[in-house]
């Protein structure tokens, strides 16, 4: 689960790491309201999870009332790369002598969390990688052992020497044990801060970005009131976690329904490899439920560009019986019109070919063969 | 020979009375393997499908002698049952539950790899011997025994790549499914260092996706340690969209990094021949 900017900092205050005085506004008069009690100049940001919300205007400085509230009218309702935007972030304007950057996150190939540090933040981590690769820093963190002094040290000396009035290395210190903290304990995938500045000798998080393992939230129930906000989020999405669905929406127009997301990846790369368009990407999961077809079937009907579907199923833990009771129940209680292409082996295949057959239902057990009669459906719709 | 389980291998199946814990069991014991035991805590006693069930594994390992544990617990209580069975003392614990939170593996693995207990998984299909025994969830009869050794993050899509493998006459020594998160107990690199010695594997298929940098680890790994073993490669993926979780919790494309294209270069670049669809690998062993 992605954050926006104006919940990751909310998290962040709860764990003692300083913001800018800012605060959320959903409308242009709360905006302005904000603006008063936090005086000018200030930033007016757009609460959107995507980055490159500066470069498509979501972010604004106003020097009075009138341009807080002209900047508010204007980012609000504005969309950022396919995200509404519904609030904005209404935050004392800080000067900015200079830019680093800071996250935790893990690292996947040591198992363990790492520290990324750089004194050259403002931008994404993967320009500064790209231009300035020898200015990361990275700090792994054993979990024994937590943060080591002398690696801390090293990167505090060469981030921080060019500083005018540098912060303590106590404050360094103190903003990464704040930061570990927060990763443990809200079961953060990234914390990050970019920019991180220095004011009167403080680090302080410009921006904030936060990501929770979708994994461990059931034990965080705080997020809750966050998880059906997310503006990123499509309907067929939002139904499909609503259901219990892996889902993804994508641009074409072959809707396809998998089980397990290997083959449903590899699903979508033979659909493109054999000319079509894949319309999203969705995986039913591994266990057996016939509910589970009935609604996917009812997610990807929702999608008004699909216009063929695409099932391919290999049993191992799914039962093909139980896939072809949910498919032939979808059929009988939705208006399902769309041309079908089925693709059924494994565990019980048999009997689920036999139940299909009775209601005129073909079956492919080749992937290839099913999925190219998907991609013509698909052409002959778009004739 | 083959690598992690065979004829005798003694199974423990925890939640083996839940839903798919009780149906697996019931297809591992057709195919013949050797489970000893299931774990249910409050159904100590019982039985399922002649399998006695106790109450927890170590009273199940004290009785059974079991080697090996297979997970089917719901995802909040997996951890502690994957610590259970390490201390319970066996030598291979397969998770086939999805869905456990990551900082909770990462904090596992640490204290599994200081007991010398090897995790399979989690979020994996297990591990199969063909002929000899099957600890998970693949479908047995697409399976035959032969020569090639099948490491692969994904469920599904190992058994399609397998059923063409069979289809085009390829045995399989031991198919391993190591998992689709981040953070899982045996890596490819793991994986390849336990076929390199084995002798009944000429061959080995890298079933790889998506995030991380897995594949790249292992393209070097093979370079490096088995120039002379023939491996060819499907990466799934290449039309996913960036930064979007692709089912699979280690599937994603994160800041750049973890692309199909880095992966499948860095395959070729070691002269690892890389399949356009699942349905080409076998021309590739060939």
């Amino acid at each position: 689960m992605k954050l926006l900017e104006y919940q990751a900092k909310e998290v962040f205050r709860k764990y003692q790491i300083q913001t800018p005085n800012e605060k959320m506004a959903q409308n242009p008069e709360e905006a302005l309201e904000f603006a008063q009690d936090i005086g000018f100049p200030l930033v007016v940001k757009a609460q959107v999870p995507v980055g490159g919300r500066g470069k498509a205007g979501g972010i604004k400085l106003a020097n009075n009332a009138d341009e807080a509230r002209s900047y508010a009218q204007q980012i609000l309702g504005m969309n950022i790369k396919q995200c509404n935007v519904k609030k904005i972030l209404i935050s004392q304007a800080l000067p900015l002598n200079h830019e680093y950057y800071i996250s935790v996150t893990l690292d996947r190939t040591i198992q363990k969390p790492i520290f990324i540090v750089s004194p050259s933040g403002g931008v994404d981590i993967e320009e500064i990688g790209r231009t300035q690769p020898e200015k990361i820093f990275q700090l792994p963190v054993d979990l024994l052992l937590g943060i080591k002094a002398y690696q801390l040290k090293k990167v505090f000396q060469y981030c921080f020497q060019q500083e005018e009035n540098p912060p303590s290395i106590q404050e360094f210190s103190e903003l990464l044990e704040k930061m570990y903290a927060l990763y443990l304990k809200e079961d953060a995938s990234l914390v990050e801060i970019n920019p991180l500045v220095v004011i009167d000798k403080k680090f302080v998080a410009l921006d904030a970005k936060l990501i929770i393992d979708d994994n461990a939230l059931y034990r965080h129930a705080s997020y809750q009131q966050w998880l059906d906000e997310d503006p990123e989020e499509t309907t067929q999405e939002r139904l499909a976690r609503s259901a219990g669905l892996s889902y993804i929406s994508l641009e074409g127009n072959i809707a396809c329904i998998v089980n397990g997301a290997g083959l449903a990846m590899a699903t979508m790369d033979v659909v493109k490899h054999w000319g079509g368009d894949p319309a999203n990407f969705l995986d039913i999961g591994g266990s057996s439920n016939p509910e589970k077809m009935v609604n996917a079937l009812k997610i990807v009907l929702s999608n008004a560009k699909v216009n063929s579907v695409l099932i391919n199923i290999f049993g191992g833990i799914t039962r093909c019986d139980d896939i072809a009771s949910g498919l032939i129940q979808a059929i009988q209680t939705t208006s399902f019109k769309l041309p079908l292409s089925v693709r059924l082996i494994g565990t019980n295949d048999e009997s689920a070919r036999a139940m299909l057959k009775q209601h005129q239902i073909e079956v492919f057990t080749d992937m290839n063969l099913a999925i190219k009669r998907a991609v013509m459906h698909s052409r002959e719709a778009g004739i | 020979m083959s690598i992690l389980v065979d004829k005798l291998s003694k199974v423990l199946v925890h939640g083996i009375t839940g839903r798919d814990g009780s149906f697996h069991t019931r297809q591992m014991i057709d195919y013949g393997t050797n489970i000893v035991g299931g774990v249910t805590p409050g159904k100590g006693g019982t039985l399922v499908h002649d399998v006695p069930v106790y109450n927890s594994a170590i009273e199940a390992v004290k009785e059974t002698q079991a080697n090996v544990s297979i997970i089917y617990v719901p995802e909040k209580f997996a951890p502690d049952a994957i610590v259970e069975a390490a201390d319970a003392g066996v030598e291979l614990i397969v998770c086939i539950t999805e869905g456990l939170a990551v900082h909770d593996v990462m904090k596992i693995n640490q204290y599994l790899k200081q007991k010398k207990v090897r995790l399979l998984g989690p979020n994996c299909p297990g591990v199969i011997s063909p002929g000899k025994a099957k600890v998970g969830i693949m479908p047995g009869q697409i399976f035959k025994p032969g020569s090639v050794g099948v490491i692969s993050r994904s469920g599904t899509l190992t058994y399609e790549i397998v059923y063409n493998l069979t289809q085009a006459g390829f045995g399989t020594s031991t198919c391993i499914g190591i998992g689709g998160d981040p953070i899982i107990g045996t890596s490819f690199i793991d994986a390849l260092e336990l076929f390199r010695k084995d002798p009944e594997t000429d061959s080995i298929v890298l079933i790889g996706e998506i995030g991380g940098d897995a594949e790249e680890q292992a393209a070097k790994y093979i370079h490096q340690f088995m120039p002379d073993t023939k491996v060819v490669s499907f990466i799934a993926g290449r039309t996913a969209p960036p930064e979007k979780r692709m089912g699979h919790a280690g599937a994603i494309i994160s800041q750049g990094k973890g692309t199909a294209e880095g992966k499948v270069e860095a395959l070729e670049a070691v002269g690892i021949k890389v399949a356009q669809k699942p349905s080409d690998i076998p021309e590739l062993l060939k």
